[in-house]
């Protein structure tokens, strides 16, 4: 099942290890202790993304080699136009590899068909935007149970995880108000509750606080945060420096290429 | 789909319906209007063609009626016909001929007419005098409200007795009894055996207006008393026709046998009258007539509400286009919460059937009052059978469904990422 062992591009790092990934693991708290080894969540061979517009072509993603360890926080950053965000709509299974391989808890996406991502982002992956993405009509607690309704969750189940999500983030209060009722950094919260209704293996979060005041920011980064020392799987996107630097492992992207790979946490590899 | 996750899906529809309650409204009127106007039409249509039918069964399905016709005459007879009476129609030969040739015959009725005024002490009324032969009441379904109609004993001794039609009835006697009362028709003395019952109101066809209008003797009595010769005054100018028989009914002795017993009565005609002077009429083809009339009808009415249909079908796909437009960004958040292509075309198909669905039912509601308005205002039979709305709802349903389903394809083929772009 495993590739052979293929190291990052950053030269001053160890090569990957070459165990072989256990089979979609779920979120878990935070009390149990981290395995001796953590299994590989995320591994990228290769891959590319090139959009062919007319004559032009615009290699978004150029040859991307990456592999992400369940726990670890992440941080993307690179000018705008470098391939961040198309790196993460690859990495959340919304967009597909043009070549390469992406292997997502040990099962190979980049062959499979649009139902089967569906499903992916469905079940396993939770999405943070920078325009928080709540849809308008819809109340608080509506849109918490927009996720459960596709893997059909019953009702009460999806209404309780709603209710415990909104409370983590400190919105038990504001259920049944819409979205423009909420201040930015509010809607930010619901959206980050939505991203964990379907308790997903990674948080992908894409410049989730370039609509914030730095107030606000840092009361959203302080959740991520939280929800990484929790155990979950982190990856944000990001123009920051400052912000970057909070993660545990920062990628620098250039014109769709790893710049550099820092990791400034090495106690989790 | 689950059921659960359907009837959430139907409430999702009604719940982005009502947030632009103008717009859905308007959508839906073009469904309301086709849906009743299937309705209506079908109604009006099936009353007309019921009471075409029903006229033509009034003739007698198994009957064929054979009536005198004036010749399409050339010009010199036209000068002629003031000074001499002119000879056409029907003769009693040809009714002898048609009841002992043709075998599946049953009964013959031959029938003279002749205007005439009736008087009854101080009251005068004209009428039509019919000579006629006693089978006349079962062939004609006539039915005896007092006494009885003529008799063969009549007919043979040429007895001046009259069966009278029930408005003339009450025009002459008002109150009295009629029975055994003597009137006088022209300037022969009769005496009233049988009066008519009234025909169903809805029966305006020839016989049943002889059963008001009429009196009917014995077809002998009617050629001593009265002569050969008819002459007509209206309007200053005096017509003299000398006319045999104006009717003769023929009775089939069963179904299958009329049409072909109408082919040979034609041809025994045609070759009898080469003044075609005569009309052959079948109930049966026309009946089969009005049939083929009403399929024709039906088509053309079809596919007038049809066409509407297709309008409020357009508008409704018009519309969802615009919504699909509207809502990429929402349909890229749910693509990316893991919603699949199928649950898309759901979610929007479920929207437009549940628009032209209301718009189905409220197109009923009009539609069921459109012929019963109708009919209030006008004496026209409408008849909803209840596969109408049925049919509508369906029709509707399908509409939703057929021009639902491309903007919800387009909605389920969008890329998510280019989805949660959009502005
Ligand atoms: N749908 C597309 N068609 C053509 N080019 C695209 C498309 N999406 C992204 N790109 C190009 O790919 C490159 C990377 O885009 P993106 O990943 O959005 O950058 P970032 O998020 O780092 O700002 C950019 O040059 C952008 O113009
Ligand atoms: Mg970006």
């Amino acid at each position: 099942m495993e590739p052979g062992g293929k190291g990052c591009e950053d030269p001053g790092e160890e090569g990957v290890e070459t165990r072989a990934s256990m089979p979609a693991p779920h979120f878990q708290p935070a009390e149990q202790d981290p395995p001796p080894v953590r299994e590989e969540l995320v591994r990228l061979d290769k891959v590319k993304r090139i959009y062919r517009m007319g004559e032009n072509i615009v290699r978004a993603l150029d040859g991307v080699d990456l592999s992400i360890r369940r726990g670890q926080y992440w941080s993307i950053i690179g000018r705008s136009g470098s391939g961040k965000s198309t790196l993460l709509n690859v990495l959340g299974c919304l967009d597909r590899p043009s070549s390469g391989e992406y292997y997502l808890g040990g099962t190979n996406v980049s062959e499979l068909d649009d139902d089967a991502l569906s499903e992916i982002r469905g079940q396993r992956i939770g999405f943070i935007f920078q325009s928080f993405n709540l849809i308008p009509q819809l109340t608080v607690l509506e849109n918490l149970e927009v996720p459960l309704f596709y893997q059909e969750h019953e009702p009460k189940v999806a209404k309780e995880r709603a209710e415990r999500y909104a409370d983590r983030v400190g919105l038990k209060d504001r259920l049944h108000h819409r979205p423009n009722e909420l201040s930015g950094g509010q809607q930010q919260r619901v959206a980050i509750a939505r991203a964990l209704m379907n308790e997903p293996l990674i948080l992908l979060a894409d410049e989730a606080t370039g609509n914030l005041d730095s107030k606000t920011e840092m009361e959203i980064l302080t959740l991520l945060d939280e929800l990484h020392e929790e155990g979950m799987t982190v990856i944000m996107v990001t123009h920051s420096d400052k912000v970057a630097d909070r993660a545990g492992h920062k990628l620098e992207l250039r014109d769709g290429k790893i710049l550099q790979i820092t990791h400034h946490k090495k106690e989790d590899l | 789909m689950h059921r659960g996750s359907m009837i959430r899906t139907i409430r999702l529809g009604f719940k982005s319906l009502m947030l632009h309650k103008l717009r859905s409204a308007l959508t839906m009127l073009g469904i309301l209007f086709g849906v009743s106007s299937v309705i209506a039409m079908l109604s009006i249509g099936e009353g007309a063609s019921y009471e075409a039918q029903e006229r033509i069964k009034a003739l007698g399905s198994n009957n064929i009626i054979l009536e005198s016709r004036k010749p399409p005459d050339d010009n010199n007879q036209q000068e002629q016909s003031a000074w001499r009476a002119q000879d056409y129609g029907l003769t009693y030969e040809d009714a002898e001929l048609i009841s002992e040739t043709l075998p599946a015959v049953k009964v013959v009725i031959p029938i003279r007419e002749i205007p005439k005024r009736v008087r009854y002490s101080e009251t005068i009324v004209p009428t039509i005098v019919l000579g006629t032969v006693p089978g006349y009441s079962e062939v004609t379904g006539v039915k005896i409200k007092e006494g009885r109609f003529l008799s063969w004993i009549d007919l043979r001794r040429k007895r001046n007795v009259a069966v009278i039609g029930s408005e003339i009835a009450r025009k002459l006697f008002r109150l009295e009894n009629p029975l055994n009362k003597n009137i006088r028709i022209g300037k022969e003395i009769f005496r009233v055996v049988g009066q008519l019952a009234e025909p169903d109101r809805g029966n305006t066809g020839k016989a049943a207006d002889r059963m008001r209008q009429g009196i009917f003797v014995p077809l002998s009595s009617a050629i001593s008393f009265f002569g050969e010769l008819i002459v007509k005054t209206s309007a200053g100018s005096r017509e003299m026709e000398r006319v045999q028989l104006h009717r003769i009914k023929v009775q089939v002795t069963g179904n299958d046998e009329v049409l072909g017993t109408g082919a040979a009565i034609r041809k025994i005609m045609a070759d009898k009258h080469k003044k075609k002077d005569f009309a052959v009429i079948v109930p049966l083809e026309l009946l089969r007539q009005a049939e083929d009339t009403k399929r024709i009808f039906n088509i053309v009415l079809g596919s007038i509400a049809g066409i509407s249909l297709l309008v409020g079908g357009i508008g409704i796909m018009n519309v969802m286009l615009a919504t699909v437009t509207e809502r990429t960004r929402e349909i890229g958040i749910r693509r990316a919460l893991g919603a699949k292509r199928r649950h898309i075309i759901a979610q929007f198909l479920v929207e437009t059937v549940v628009l032209s669905c209301m718009g189905g039912i409220l197109g009923i509601l009009l539609g069921v009052s459109i012929p019963a308005v109708v009919e209030w205002y006008s004496n026209i039979t409408t008849i909803v059978s209840p596969a109408f709305p049925i049919l509508a709802f369906g029709i509707s349903a399908g509409v939703g469904i057929l021009f639902g389903l491309y903007p919800a394809w387009r909605a389920a083929q969008m890329d998510p990422v280019e989805a949660l772009r959009h502005e």
